[in-house]
């Protein structure tokens, strides 16, 4: 089940990327709407992270392409953010939390620019809204898993882009912090600025999202929660993982329920 | 004065050395420096056979050349051709620097150019190696002109490229994604290590170079958690470290490139044990701090 939209805000056509000759994503053809908070979801090295880095142009397409607001990448580079998974930097690095912040102003400033003012009151600005004001002066190192995740994430808020790609932001944060970041992307969201999050915990998917990607290796499914979160499909993207299964069933009828409730998908 | 000329090379090549070392440490690259003082000698040589003299300027271009495009061969061997980091890096600088040998021992009869030259400065010569000008006008030591001008050249560089070689080093990928060019920077980056390298062989030799590039600002991020306190520190182990390398070769009457170096290591050696950031003594405490606090909460 993949469903298209009219003027998507982002498009990847026929792509296929792998490592060493070894495909990771295998002709992967989507578009999606702008405003929408999309969940991607798969099993372990499913590609999800690839999937992103490759929209990012991070990794080589073996062919294929991503069209990002109907143009190339590097047209659009200050409207699109970015939050990699943490385990990607040495958080040792001698850096304060603000200095992480304040390099989501950087693309924005171009050659030679420092940082200025307005750049530390919108990195400010962003740190509260992750809840981690107070940590600005922190050095990074002694921040636990939880808070670097969220500095990762104010720093992807710091860009104020228009199209977001976020690599597993809820790992390591505890449940109050996920539901003030989820309610933050559903905000932005609504403002219709478009969030792409690589998610792995099926339980919360429906009440999350509006729009899922099931993944893997393939693309199993892109369209509106409701009609992905389907039993059939999931255990189609997750290969029947027996132990797995009868707790998706659950899931989706739990899921089903709830998404109706809160009425998750608009248009 | 003979003293201060000795002191202030020191210090200009052990700032210059150690504020790209910064970036090298924190990029897990300290072997780089250690590999491009290598892998630049064909590309002195052939700056001399181009120009015909042993013109300082034209060294230091064929040196940046050549480091630049060591640079590009290790990517290249450990991304496309999958090759391991450290084999990538053993592989080009070794085959490099014999080529650079070849190359001098194949025309060794026909110019005035040997390995000791290019590789072995002596820092005690400094003050007798003297810049004079046409005119007849003495300027003072070549060395200082040379180590001066290179210091310039990085502050520029630094300074100018400041947060993209922060970003570059902290994060490549994002900074892929803002826009920021990691492989210009990591080319600007190592075309600098490779002129500063060559530029301090000349004056002080190859051994201090190494130990310059890497000692004072692994000493410095053992005292600091912050990135411009680490450049300002390394700042001021490196003008410690040739001073008290001076003072101590007076006092033994020995070799004062191996005493600056000597220094260096009783520097780090020190912040090791006493950092407040990564030292010994430092961990220990957090170490207790947090078997008490897991004591506590069980
Ligand atoms: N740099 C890499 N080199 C080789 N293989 C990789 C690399 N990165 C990821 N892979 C492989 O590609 C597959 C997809 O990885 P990834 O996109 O990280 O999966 P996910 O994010 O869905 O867990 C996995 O099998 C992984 O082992
Ligand atoms: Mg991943």
């Amino acid at each position: 089940m993949i469903k298209h939209v009219e003027n998507p805000v982002l498009e990847v056509h026929d792509l296929t990327v792998s490592y060493a000759r070894k495909p990771v994503l295998w002709d992967i053809d989507l578009t999606l709407p702008q405003g929408s908070l999309v969940g991607i979801v798969g099993p372990n090295g499913a590609g999800k992270s690839t999937l992103i880095k490759s929209i990012l142009d991070l990794v080589p397409a073996s062919s294929g392409y991503s069209k990002l607001f109907g143009d190339d990448l590097a047209n659009v580079r200050r409207r699109v953010a970015y939050m990699p998974q943490r385990e990607s930097v040495d958080w040792d690095f001698p850096a304060s939390v603000l200095d992480v912040v304040l390099m989501g102003r950087y693309g924005k400033l171009g050659l030679f620019k420092r940082p200025r003012k307005a750049d530390r009151e919108v990195a400010h600005e962003c740190l509260r809204k992750v809840g981690m004001e107070a940590f600005a002066k922190r050095q990074i190192s002694q921040l636990s898993g939880g808070q670097q995740q969220r500095v990762f994430l104010a720093r992807a808020l710091a860009q104020e882009a228009d199209l977001y790609f976020m690599d597993e932001p809820f790992a390591g944060v505890d449940a109050a912090t996920e539901k003030a970041i989820i309610g933050l992307l559903q905000e932005m969201a609504e403002q219709n600025k478009t969030v792409v999050v690589v998610h792995h915990d099926l339980q919360s998917v429906v009440q999350y999202f509006n729009w899922v990607l099931l993944l893997n290796m393939r693309l199993v499914a892109s369209g509106p929660t409701e009609q992905v979160f389907t039993n059939e499909l999931l255990q189609e993207a997750y290969g029947g993982k027996l132990t797995l299964l009868t707790e998706v069933s659950e899931l989706v009828q739990k899921g089903q329920f709830a998404a109706r409730e809160k009425q998750g998908y608009r248009g | 004065m003979e003293a201060f000329w000795i002191i202030l090379t020191g210090t200009l090549v052990a700032t210059s050395c150690g504020l790209l070392g910064n970036y090298l440490i924190l990029r897990r690259m300290a072997m780089m420096g250690d590999a491009i003082s290598h892998a630049v000698l064909p590309g002195i040589v052939l700056a001399f056979f181009l120009t015909g003299t042993r013109d300082t300027i034209a060294m230091l271009i064929g040196a940046g050349l050549l480091g630049v495009l060591t640079t590009f061969i290790i990517d290249f061997l450990h991304k496309r051709g999958k090759l391991q980091a450290d084999a990538s890096i053993g592989v080009t600088f070794t085959s490099l620097f014999a080529i650079g040998i070849i190359l001098i021992s194949a025309f060794a009869g026909q110019v005035d150019l040997d390995q000791d030259c290019v590789l072995y400065g002596e820092i005690a010569y400094v003050p007798i190696d003297l810049w004079i000008s046409n005119g007849g006008t003495i300027l003072g030591p070549r060395a200082i002109w040379i180590s001066g001008g290179v210091l310039i050249l990085v502050l520029l560089l630094i300074s100018l490229g400041y947060k993209e070689l922060y970003l570059t080093t902290f994060d490549p990928s994002y900074a892929g994604v803002v826009g920021i060019s990691v492989g210009l920077w990591q080319a600007l980056l190592m075309g600098a290590v490779s002129m500063t390298t060559v530029a301090s062989f000349e004056s002080v030799g190859a051994i201090l170079v190494v130990a310059f590039l890497i000692a004072p600002p692994a000493t410095a991020y053992l005292l600091t958690t912050r990135f411009r306190t680490m450049l300002w520190l390394t700042v001021g182990i490196a003008f410690l470290t040739s001073t008290g390398g001076y003072v101590l070769a007076v006092a033994i009457d020995g070799s004062i490139a191996g005493a600056m170096a000597t220094i260096a290591g009783i520097l780090f050696a020190i912040a090791f044990v006493f950092g407040p950031e990564g030292g010994l003594m430092s961990r220990r405490k957090k170490q207790a701090t947090l078997e008490e606090s897991t004591v506590s909460a069980a």
